[in-house]
């Protein structure tokens, strides 16, 4: 089928089968490499992006159901070598290892602060659980949504 | 002459929190990890593998798959180059299985179209015929004289069999304590799945982009296998998104690369979750059998133990695991008379290998639990006990290697120890309770729970093993200035070894812009990305190479001080000079295991609180406290993220990880249903970092990436005993262990120090 959505305000076409993921056609068709495919049954968030502005997992968003909607990945929130400050609180908390699950996790965060600008400890585990990190402990994640928030990020 | 410009002062140097130069890139979407790489025209690869535990295979027809559409190559074994087979430590693993299948998902035939799901479909249309064989999938069994035999039948299954014979091994103490004890295998879940892609080139030769974890030692297997030298066969390092073991062994490298050679095109693999499940080694699975005895003021006088160990239907690195279980059977304490007898058993279950502390987790859960079963029996407070029998500087570890540079294992303790505890639960808010969100408890039936372990395990490679890692440095003049680029074959698996080179020459030559190059088999080897050792053995070669390329800078500087130097101005050509470091020499393993197998060891003690629901056997892990030796923490920030992320996987193990296997095939191969700690399973941790420098290693800087995983494990597990009185013998504990005391008894009857095979059954 023939696909036309606005994927980082941009409009795009793809050819997408029927049975394909959002998450495929993302990578696989528009080269949008940022999500990340960890385990395709919307358990571990790597491949976090936004509809309409609803975190979802692109890996459980059948192609087809993306027709005409706004998609925002990972690759929509730096400008050029300006990191969006969720980015930036990542970088410098040390939040950052291996990197797989990172794009998923700087989405999540940063749908996390649009609607909750000073999120508790409590309230940023709930938000990010769907997200799985196998190299940090989250221990310096739950510290660079800490640094985002104080940086007033509310956009 | 011109005057040097005023220095500024570095920054990013040894010993400071830096950002790791890689982080934009990953939190931008940009790195490009295995999985990410393409080209055009490319093709994918899919792979058919065994239903079957053990099946002989009568016939397989791929007249079917090759007639579909966009297939571009189906091959089995019939199609291979070369009868080679492959593997870590010993080559016992077919490339494609030829004849007899040995293991759940053990590959059978590879596919290569024009797109995945053609390449799939085309693998799913090969029909194989089997002839079931009867099947092993307890080792202790396999290790009975009338098991099937797997491989070679004169050694049985036995892969390899390592006895530590310390002191008098019939010791007798005034006090004495035993169990089994359980490990179950653990995944090492790395988020990126195991990918490459290979391209091949005019001349018979392939370049293969790779996510692993040591790229000469695939070469070394790849290349036979291709039928082709090794100067044909290029490798370079893919982004790899997270290893912890599992990227040690050959997965999808040989049918990658010989799918390209045989279509001539480019072709990507990847594999998708539930393959990867059975595409890579898991941490082996153990049956531990312990005995201790002490005196009666708490001295340890003997530890006798047997220890087997599930390496699956390969060998892989069971017989370093196996080893390191036997080594550090002890754990890090004064024993002076000891018999630990591990055996290491081929089966019909996935193969093992290499997982975070291999070998040493196993064996810490066992001597751990014997620990605390001590103190009680003693009425000595556990953490006092293990602080009576700590290692010193000086004293030997069962294998009768003396602990030399830095042993402050009593340190570890005591100040593991004096961490602030958490403060008493006040709420009975069930978010903050085990079941959180669930809402299964008002604190009811929720009891807390205070736990101690202390660990140790070699750093490097041990027992003779010729350890080395080669750096190239190169310093030069270009229009940004002076710039040193640091070129090794040391992969980043996400652990930060590149910070750790970036650091070290920073420190070492003074110059703020280093670049770190990518990893390729064009450069000597590092070894592998693996038992704690990058930042030793590659951090060693970098600052090697680096002071080698300063004794140059100041040769060219004719008598003035480099501090006084513009150093551009002394680089009309570029200085480069590689170097290959090793660690001192260890001793080859003899039979009674005692004698210097070891370069050093590392440390740490974890203490545990948890909350545990006694009603629904839910356990909510409150926090834990760590105490590591690191020698001299080059980046503290990366170091605490290391403790941090180690902790989490031996939580994980603690508490829910398990690969459940039924009549040897994997029945939870998804992250649906292989449960890993998320942010709300994963407490707090409070670090305390201690640096005793060891003398051999780059600024005394020990590594740092195993211990975490090791005791935190039995800590855990020691908390819920606590908090609930059960025995709590296996991991990873169940509610049904904690709520009914589910007893995990193998039904061998082994008494400790015997040789599991002349094991008894009992039921």
């Amino acid at each position: 089928m023939r696909l036309r959505l606005q994927v980082n305000g941009s409009q795009r076409e793809a050819e997408a089968r029927e049975h394909e993921s959002l998450l495929t056609v993302l990578r696989e068709r528009l080269g949008l490499w940022g999500s990340k495919n960890a385990c395709e049954q919307g358990e571990c968030g790597s491949c976090s992006v936004l509809i309409d502005g609803d975190l979802v997992c692109a890996c459980l968003v059948l192609a087809g159901a993306a027709q005409g909607r706004d998609v925002r990945t990972v690759e929509d929130l730096a400008a050029g070598e300006h990191l969006h400050p969720v980015q930036r609180a990542f970088v410098d908390a040390g939040a950052v290892q291996c990197g797989f699950c990172t794009p998923g996790f700087i989405v999540a965060t940063a749908a996390l602060l649009r609607d909750n600008p000073e999120p508790s400890d409590a309230e940023i585990r709930e938000a990010l659980s769907g997200n799985i990190c196998r190299c940090t402990g989250y221990g310096k994640i739950l510290e660079a949504v800490h640094r985002s928030a104080a940086q007033g990020y509310t956009s | 002459m011109t005057i040097a410009p005023p220095k500024t002062r570095l920054r990013g140097v040894v010993g400071e929190s830096a950002p790791r130069a890689d982080a934009p890139p990953k939190v931008k979407g940009e790195f490009v990890y295995g999985s990410d790489l393409s080209r055009e025209g490319m093709l994918y690869g899919a792979t058919l593998r065994s239903p079957h535990p053990h099946a002989r295979i009568a016939r397989i027809d791929v007249a079917a798959a090759r007639a579909m559409p966009g297939v571009r190559a189906v091959l089995t074994s019939d199609d291979l180059p070369t009868r080679e087979k492959f593997g870590l430590m010993r080559a016992d693993q077919p490339v494609l299985a030829t004849r007899v299948v040995r293991y759940v998902g053990e590959p059978v035939a590879i596919v290569a179209a024009d797109d995945p799901e053609q390449a799939r479909l085309a693998a799913r249309a090969i029909n194989v015929e089997y002839e079931p064989l009867s099947a092993v999938t307890d080792p202790v069994a396999a290790l009975q004289s009338a098991a099937p035999k797997l491989h070679d039948p004169k050694d049985g299954n036995v892969i390899e069999d390592v006895r530590v014979v310390h002191g008098d091994p019939d010791a007798r103490a005034d006090v004495v304590v035993e169990g089994e004890y359980e490990v179950a295998m653990q995944d090492q879940a790395a988020l990126g799945p195991e990918a490459g892609l290979a391209v091949p080139g005019p001349d018979g030769s392939v370049t293969l982009h790779i996510a692993t974890q040591w790229l000469h030692e695939d070469l070394r297997q790849i290349a036979p296998c291709l039928g082709l030298p090794e100067e044909k066969v290029r490798l370079v390092l893919a982004g790899v998104g997270g290893a912890f073991g599992a990227r040690e062994d050959v997965t999808l490298q040989i049918h990658v690369c010989l799918l390209a050679l045989a279509t001539k095109r480019a072709v990507r693999m990847t594999y998708g979750r539930e393959e990867s499940f059975y595409g890579h080694v898991h941490r082996h699975p153990a049956r531990m059998w312990y005995r201790h005895g002490a005196t009666r003021d708490g001295r340890l006088v003997f530890v006798r133990a047997t220890i087997v160990l599930d390496g699956g239907a390969y060998a892989s690195s069971t017989f370093a695991v196996v080893a390191n279980a036997a080594c550090f059977g002890g754990g890090p304490y004064r024993v002076p008379n000891a018999l630990i007898h591990a055996v290491g058993a081929y089966t019909n279950n996935p193969p093992t290998g290499a997982m975070r502390g291999f070998g040493a987790v196993q064996s810490c859960f066992g001597y751990e639990a014997q620990m605390d079963k001590l103190a009680a029996a003693l009425v000595i407070d556990p953490v006092e006990l293990r602080a009576r029998n700590a290692l010193e500087n000086g004293d030997r570890i069962v294998t009768d290697q003396q602990v030399e540079g830095s042993a402050p294992v009593a340190e570890v303790i005591r100040r593991c120890a004096a961490l602030p505890l958490p403060p008493q639960r006040s709420s009975n808010d069930p978010l903050e309770l085990p079941g959180g969100a669930g809402n299964l408890t008002h604190g009811e039936g929720v009891k807390r729970g205070v736990g101690f372990a202390v660990g140790l395990k070699n750093v490097c490679y041990s027992h003779a093993f010729d350890d080395f890692s080669t750096a190239r440095v190169r310093v030069e003049r270009d229009q940004g200035g002076v710039v040193a680029r640091v070129h090794t074959a040391a992969s980043e698996v996400g652990q930060g070894i590149v910070l750790v080179c970036e650091q070290i020459a920073r420190t070492e030559l003074g110059v703020q812009r280093v670049i770190v190059e990518t990893p390729d088999t064009t450069i000597g080897s590092a070894g592998s990305s693996s038992a704690s050792r990058q930042t030793w053995m590659t951090g060693g070669a970098v600052l090697a190479a680096c002071r080698e390329v300063k004794a140059e800078l100041v040769t060219r500087a004719r008598g003035r001080r480099l501090d006084d130097v513009d150093v551009a101005e002394l680089l009309d050509t570029p200085v480069e000079r590689v170097v290959t470091h090793r660690h001192r020499p260890t001793e080859k393993r003899n039979d009674t295991t005692q004698n210097d197998g070891h370069v050093a060891f590392l440390f740490a003690a974890h203490r545990a609180v948890v909350d545990v629901d006694v009603d629904t056997g839910l356990v909510k892990v409150v926090q834990i406290a760590t105490a590591q030796d690191v020698g001299k923490a080059i980046n503290p920030l990366a170091v605490i993220g290391q403790l941090e992320g180690g902790i989490a996987q031996g939580l994980g193990l603690a508490v829910m990880e398990e690969v459940q296997l039924k009549d040897g095939a994997v029945r939870n191969a998804s992250f649906t249903d292989y449960l890993l700690p998320t942010m709300l399973d994963m407490p707090p941790v409070v670090c305390d970092l201690i640096e005793f420098p060891h003398p051999d290693a780059p600024y005394g800087a020990k590594g740092v990436g195993e211990p975490p995983t090791i005791s935190s494990t039995p800590a855990i597990v020691a908390a819920i005993r606590a908090a609930t009185g059960r025995a709590l013998e296996r991991v990873p504990v169940r509610p049904d262990d904690i709520v009914f005391g589910a007893s995990s008894h193998s039904g061998w009857r082994v008494a400790a120090g015997d040789d599991p095979r002349g094991a008894e059954r009992v039921r």
